[in-house]
């Protein structure tokens, strides 16, 4: 097939668009910025929210961008079954939007966390389009840079998450063990990635597109990008549905 | 009519307030230390027109639910007050 089309969302305060732009355009993708006032998503194959402060993060993080009205152009897309990940950011406005379930809270301990971190992969099957490229188990090494990304959902919401096979990273040590000293921000059960239903629409915490040159520290991050060119190649492409 | 919303978003129980928990520690480093707990929140005020008491009840109900608040972490509690002029109070609705 041809070049992924990759649309990156642009909100005013979006601080990671063109790190995916590069990132993209390094794996010879089509990428589209998309300012969040425009409608249509250019036919794109994939979605991604990037990470930063959309609006101001006022009233809550991802609060305001939900009217943006790319976002009706991205909540038909994902109900088409189309790849949407959402990163730091990203996930937050996911969350408001109603994309993905729970909340992205303050950090427990009020810092703005910067740093590099492991992470276990789980439930690879969940998601194809993403993980279609890991296995269960796998860990990755990638950058987190958040004030407010402690995942927090009812128990009960939880553990439908967990019996879905819905959370797909865990924040975890170097060896994989979860616990409260590897988990960077208090997050509930130590969830730093979870998918939607259909496992196409994806929201993490970190970010794989600073982890893509070996040069700034490590390529994890390609691994999931790599997952998404490997499963579009096998499938036909999302029809957009204009608005 | 006017009508003045007082918007009171707190985070509900149960779930972790580290920035409460900082202010309690902040207050008994200054020497109250009889303070058991801070919960932290916001605060908005919202003016607007509603026909009468019920729909300006109504709208701002609404508004929590729609906007002000998230309910997977928050609660919100409101005043609201009749005003004939912006920053008046004239009574309790």
């Amino acid at each position: 097939m041809s070049a992924p089309r990759i649309a990156v969302v642009v909100f005013p305060g979006t601080w990671s668009d063109r790190d995916f732009g590069h990132v993209a355009g390094l794996l010879g993708w089509d990428v589209r910025l998309v300012w969040h006032r425009e409608t249509d998503l250019g036919g794109a194959d994939a979605v991604v929210l990037p990470g930063g402060f959309a609006h101001g993060d006022y009233l809550r993080t991802g609060a305001i961008a939900r009217f943006s009205p790319v976002m009706r152009a991205i909540t038909d897309f994902a109900a088409a079954g189309g790849p949407v990940m959402g990163s730091c950011n990203g996930f937050q406005i996911l969350c408001e939007a109603g994309l993905l379930p729970g909340v992205l809270l303050r950090n427990d301990h009020l810092e703005f966390r910067c740093d590099w971190q492991w992470l276990r992969v789980e439930r690879t099957a969940s998601s194809p389009a993403w993980f279609g490229d890991l296995a269960d188990g796998d860990l990755v090494r990638l950058p987190i840079s958040h004030g407010e990304g402690r995942y927090y959902a009812e128990p009960a919401a939880l553990d439908a998450l967990e019996a879905d096979g819905r959370v797909v990273l865990r924040y975890t040590d170097a060896d994989g063990t979860a616990s409260a000293d590897a988990n960077p921000n208090g997050s509930l059960r130590s969830i730093a990635g979870i998918v939607n239903e259909g496992g196409n629409v994806l929201g993490l915490m970190p970010h794989p597109e600073r982890a893509a040159e070996a040069e700034v520290g490590g390529t994890d991050g390609l691994r999931l990008l790599r997952s998404l060119e490997r499963w579009l190649s096998g499938r036909p492409a999302v029809a957009e549905r204009r608005l | 009519m006017r009508w003045s919303a007082e918007v009171h978003v707190r985070l509900r129980a149960g779930i972790a307030d580290p920035e409460g928990l900082t202010i309690a520690g902040g207050l008994r480093a200054l020497g109250f230390e009889t303070v058991h707990e801070v919960r932290h929140g916001k605060l908005l005020q919202v003016d607007f027109d509603a026909p009468d008491p019920g729909s300006a009840r109504e709208a701002v109900a609404s508004m929590c639910r729609r906007l002000l608040a998230n309910p997977v972490m928050e609660v919100a509690t409101w005043e609201l007050r009749a005003i004939d002029e912006p920053g008046e109070e004239l009574r309790l609705a």
